[in-house]
């Protein structure tokens, strides 16, 4: 039979004598290994306490984004929902009436940003159509839920927040990617 | 009629609290060896194992057992009642049973009474052993027949069948050792290697094949085919559910504990401390004894690590090798090892 690599081994199809057939020395060079095993290293991560760091390019949930003055950067303008392959993004625009400066950077606004969590599929499309730097994909991952419906992400669980009222959170919803390469 | 006056009441009770006590331990080690067991599973696959309940998940144990007791309770329409239920307790009782005869250390001098830390030294020791031994397959023959399924009824044929094969090389090997002890109380055996040299010396290759039918006894792997999870789908207890399951997985712990203790009383020493002359610290009294359960349970506990090293290392046989290996290479090596033996008794005696 041609082989088509050297790397091949025939099988021994010798009977085994009698002392191969108690198994005896096999099995104590198998208990060997195993007894290595029993000192090594063990390879558990103790998940809710020590977390695994993500790669610098793990995209994980979207956030929508504020600027420095905590006015919502996103304009509705559609090119997200337009370049998701998934389409899981609806929203519903809406004009920034006289006294809302403080709250929408530009005259348009979402009133309505919904993502489905179901139908997403993390491609990070949406953060690079955004022409406004309004959606980033973060370092977290969708928690679990019971029904449907709570996988449906509005504008409450998405918006980071306010830098102005809430500078903490904030920083922490901003911080995530720093945190998690200092981890590294 | 006896006279209640000619009864030892005291011994009475001195026998009772042993056997509570030793009973009870019996559960407490087997409640523990299902932590190690899971433990060393772990460590050997390179993961920690159990360490959420309790420190270093000490507590495991107990949260298994009350998961248990919770669970519903089922006992099949078509299954014989009397019999399903008679199954784990049997399988249990003989599990226990077992431990009556095994000398835990030396005599403590207590309340100015000599109290044997032995429930019963019977001359006959081994023999009840091997007696009570062969009727714990009957737990599973029972539960597997009771069930009234066909997996079930598998596991049973299985493990009767195991259980004659590796009884007669087990029993075919010990026949060497009683051969040089001359007795079959287990108190006297142990007695005999304190004075001399522990039994594992003079018989390697008996001990060697004792230890193979222990593991077959206690149906561990690699000789686990009754309940073979992979082809029998949980063999015999799968019909079971709740604490009756819990009494078969717990009868598997304790009899391991048993024939960890059997192992280490016939070959290596039972209480006898390795390397210290008892008899020149007799002066030490109760504590020698202490010394001595302590010595004897870190024999055991060695025991049960081995078990479960080899039940975490080695595949389970197939049946035909199950059977191969009981009939054409134990039995003749146990044969072998009496017919030597005998010799050589023979040529020292006429020396």
């Amino acid at each position: 039979m041609t082989t088509l690599t050297n790397r091949a081994k025939p099988v021994s199809r010798k009977p085994m004598t009698f002392i191969e057939s108690i198994y005896l020395w096999n099995i104590f060079k198998g208990m060997m290994i195993t007894l290595r095993h029993f000192f090594k290293k063990k390879a558990t991560i103790q998940y809710p306490e020590q977390t695994r760091p993500f790669s610098p390019v793990f995209r994980g949930v979207q956030i929508l984004n504020r600027d420095e003055e905590g006015r919502e950067r996103c304009t509705a303008c559609g090119l997200c929902a337009l370049a998701c392959p998934a389409e899981a993004i609806t929203m519903e625009g809406a004009e920034r009436m006289p006294g809302e400066e403080n709250l929408y950077r530009e005259e348009k606004y979402a009133a309505k940003y919904e993502i489905n969590m179901l139908r997403c599929i993390f491609c990070g499309f949406c953060e690079e159509a955004c022409p406004k730097d309004a959606i980033y994909l973060s370092e977290t991952f969708a928690p679990a839920a019971y029904n449907r419906k709570n996988f449906i992400y509005n504008k409450k669980d998405l918006l980071i927040p306010d830098p102005k009222t809430e500078p903490e959170e904030y920083a922490e919803a901003k911080g995530l990617r720093e945190i998690s390469k200092k981890n590294k | 009629m006896i006279h209640l006056l000619t009864i030892d009441w005291l011994l009475l009770l001195e026998k009772l609290v042993l056997i509570v006590i030793v009973v009870m331990a019996s559960l407490v080690i087997a409640m523990y060896e299902t932590y190690a067991e899971r433990k060393i599973a772990a460590f050997m696959q390179d993961r920690i194992g159990p360490n959420r309940a309790g420190p270093f998940g000490l507590l495991q144990p107990l949260a298994d057992g009350g998961k248990l007791f919770f669970k519903e309770e089922i006992i099949p329409n078509h299954s014989n009642k009397i019999l399903f239920i008679l199954g784990p307790s049997l399988a249990m009782l003989t599990a226990m049973m077992t431990c009556a005869v095994v000398p835990w250390s030396g005599d403590l001098h207590l309340f100015g009474r000599t109290i044997a830390l032995q429930i019963a030294d019977i001359n006959i020791g081994i023999l009840y052993v091997f007696a009570v031994v062969s009727l714990g397959v009957y737990g599973i023959m029972i539960g597997g027949w009771s069930s009234n399924n066909k997996f079930s009824l598998m596991a049973a044929l299985r493990g009767a069948s195991q259980v004659i094969s590796y009884e007669l090389a087990m029993g075919i090997s010990l026949i060497s050792l009683l051969m040089m002890t001359g007795t079959l109380s287990l108190k006297t055996i142990v007695e005999q290697q304190m004075v001399s040299h522990w039994n594992v010396l003079y018989q390697p290759l008996a001990f060697l094949i004792f230890f193979v039918c222990a593991l077959a006894e206690c149906n561990r792997t690699p000789f686990d085919l009754p309940e073979a999870e992979s082809e029998l789908n949980m063999g015999y207890h799968q019909e079971y559910s709740s604490m009756k399951l819990g009494f078969y997985l717990f009868a598997e712990y304790v009899n391991m504990f048993i024939s960890s203790a059997i192992m280490a009383t016939l070959f290596f020493g039972g209480y006898d401390i390795p390397f210290f002359n008892e008899a020149a610290h007799a002066d030490w009294g109760n504590w020698l004894a202490l010394a001595g359960v302590v010595c004897f349970m870190i024999k055991i506990a060695l025991f049960i690590f081995l078990f479960m090293w080899v039940r975490w290392t080695v595949p389970r046989f197939r049946y035909d090798q199950l059977m191969n290996l009981g009939w054409k290479k134990l039995i003749p090596l146990a044969l072998a090892n009496m017919l030597v033996t005998g010799a050589v008794l023979l040529y020292l005696q006429h020396k």
